[in-house]
């Protein structure tokens, strides 16, 4: 016998009729546009929900690419970090990361600035930061010796039921009350639900766009990525098991970082104004070079790519029987993009097992985690203004350079700076929480202690150059 | 094998009975001992091995460690900070259903270690009282 809740949720769909409620019913049928981690992380957590309840659900997932295929054609191109949170979350959640599937465990960072470098290791102690390749691999892997982080996931969900339909969404309609899909092979469906997860480098927004003329993409910029095949041991020698972060005094440059994986480190560049000269000049700093093989030729690349990355999420998140996951609802700032989608795919499943698929139920329980993320941004937006403003002085600069080597060289008190900092890069962590850290008594004061010791010296030797100067004018 | 998360030895502790924690664990490589510490010695009450759940307890009773538990031969566990975990639970509550279902496995698995532990102590009296 049925439990009451049972009763409540389970009147069957009718197949082809007019559905009348917007509420999953058994037998009901949802598309996902988009097999990456955000559509993955809700076709799984929809049917593992789904179970719960007593519901039967059919998903098939549209996804035209390969995970397989090295190169372009398996790629959602990323730089394919994993935060220490999300690794924390995936554990917990029951979805494992193996060995295959992740290249490298991070367990600190080097942040590079005025020709020297500083070492974070991790808080723990422990490697919770994992990089991993989103597809088999750059364009000239040989032999595939790792497993695509997307297609792991996407094996997981197959494991769960969810159908793959290899192929591309061309046309999305509004029929008799539900979403009809038509992909280009021809094949047809007709869902109670379409939760549209294609990040932001594909072209179904405009498919979107012409059902829905209210909706507005996510505003992006681009990113530069490139690929370079160094081997396991040099990357060991000259990397080893850190991510190495760059702060320097180049415009349009927001943040630049050298991952390293099993044979791969994958260079990251984002900002506003990512270029050809941006990019040149960062590969010519000294900083640079001096982590990377004496003989290493940044022109010897494997695979290169620009995707473009979130900076304001769509509007609205939030249709009747249309929701917007990942990327293409709304993502974090520069960072965890992946973990946002695992926190927006699990409140958009959430929502639509538990209270139905209306735009009234997913406003009232899916928006706030968007709202939440977006307001987050806000924050992040202001951090990385001030970072901007740290980058570009010298003084501020040494200043952080010397909290951090303090910190790191001593056993003492908490380390506020490092832990900002670490959390800062790693993603790891909200930006409003870490903006509350900066504002703790005792991060300003190892702020303050670190200008008492760098800044008078640095003043007097100006003044003696420029006194130096002046003098050698005159003469 | 997984490259995250930390190595144990053999018999290292990954967790000390009456110690308070911050942290649970997610075994990902090889097994553990939950051990029972008294004055008698130890008793080993259970063994977990790979994606098993370790010091959950901890976390939501807020009280010393009940038990410790230790590595069983080269062990790799991934800590779970109390602070990330709780901060998705609340804006996720989904999130604690596998940790209900692993709550629920060892009630479950305890129960019927009690009912066990009863029918052979039933037994023995009635072989007492025969005799």
């Amino acid at each position: 016998m049925k439990s009451t809740s049972q009763q409540l949720w389970s009147a069957p769909a009718t197949q082809g009729s007019k559905r009348s409620t917007m509420t999953l019913q058994d037998g009901a049928r949802v598309a996902v546009l988009g097999g990456g981690p955000a559509g993955s992380f809700f076709s799984s957590a929809l049917l593992e929900y789904a179970n719960l309840r007593g519901l039967r659900l059919s998903v098939d997932v549209y996804e035209p690419r390969e995970f397989t295929c090295a190169g372009p054609k398996g790629c959602n191109m990323c730089g394919g970090i994993i935060s220490e949170s999300l690794v924390q979350n995936l554990a917990v959640d029951g979805i494992p990361l193996p060995g295959k599937v992740v290249q490298r465990g991070i367990d600190s960072y080097l942040m590079h600035m005025d020709r020297q470098a500083v070492r974070i290791a991790t808080p723990q102690d422990e490697k919770r930061i994992a990089t991993v390749h989103r597809g088999a691999g750059p364009r000239d892997l040989e032999h595939a010796v790792w497993t695509s982080f997307d297609g792991h996931l996407q094996e997981l969900s197959k494991q769960r039921g969810v159908t793959i339909v290899q192929d591309r969404v061309v046309a999305l309609s509004r029929e008799d009350g539900c979403i009809k899909v038509q992909s280009k092979s021809g094949h047809e469906g007709s869902y109670d639900l379409l939760a549209v997860a294609s990040g932001v480098n594909s072209t179904a927004h405009r498919l979107i766009e012409e059902l829905e003329p209210s909706y507005h993409p996510p505003r992006s910029v681009k990113t530069s990525i490139r690929e370079y095949r160094l081997g396991t041991e040099t990357i060991d020698r000259h990397l080893g098991s850190s991510m190495h972060v760059f702060l320097l005094d180049i415009p349009g440059l927001d943040f630049a970082a050298m991952i390293p994986k099993g044979e791969y480190v994958t260079m990251c560049l984002l900002g506003h104004k990512i270029d050809k000269g941006l990019l040149d000049e960062f590969l010519s700093s000294p900083e640079l070079r001096s982590c990377m093989p004496e003989d290493w030729d940044p022109e010897d690349f494997s695979c290169q790519c620009s995707p473009s990355m979130p900076i304001i999420g769509a509007s609205p998140v939030c249709m009747d029987r249309i929701v917007f996951i990942g990327d293409c609802g709304v993502s974090r700032l520069y960072k965890d993009g992946i973990g946002a989608a695992f926190r927006t795919a699990k409140a958009a499943a959430r929502t639509a097992v538990f209270h139905g698929v209306s735009q009234q139920q997913f406003t009232r329980h899916y928006e706030p985690v968007c709202r939440s993320i977006a307001r987050d941004n806000l924050v992040g937006k202001f951090i990385f203004w001030v970072t901007h403003l740290i980058q570009r002085s010298y003084l501020t600069r040494a200043v952080i350079l010397h909290a951090v080597n303090e910190e790191q060289s001593k056993d003492g008190p908490p380390p506020r700076m490092s832990s900002v900092l670490w959390d800062m890069f790693t993603g790891s962590a909200d930006y409003l929480e870490i903006f509350r850290r900066t504002l703790h008594p005792a991060f300003l004061a190892r702020l303050a202690h670190s200008a008492a010791i760098v800044i008078p010296p640095t003043m007097l030797n100006r003044t003696r150059n420029n006194s130096r100067k002046s003098m050698n004018s005159q003469r | 094998m997984s490259t995250l998360g930390r190595d144990y030895e053999d018999g290292e502790y990954i967790i000390r009975q009456g110690e308070l924690g911050d942290k649970m664990y997610v075994i990902q490589d090889g097994e553990v001992e939950v051990v029972l510490e008294n004055e008698q010695g130890d008793l080993v009450a259970a063994t977990l091995g790979k994606e098993e759940i370790i010091g959950e307890m901890a976390l939501f009773d807020q009280e010393v460690r009940s038990a410790s538990v230790r590595a069983k031969g080269k062990v790799r566990a991934l800590a779970v900070d109390r602070k990330n975990l709780f901060a998705r639970i609340s804006e996720n509550p989904t999130l604690a259903f596998r940790l209900i279902r692993t709550l629920c496995t060892r009630v479950r698995s305890l129960d019927q270690e009690l009912a066990s532990v009863k029918t052979q102590l039933g037994s023995r009296t009635e072989r007492k009282a025969g005799d």
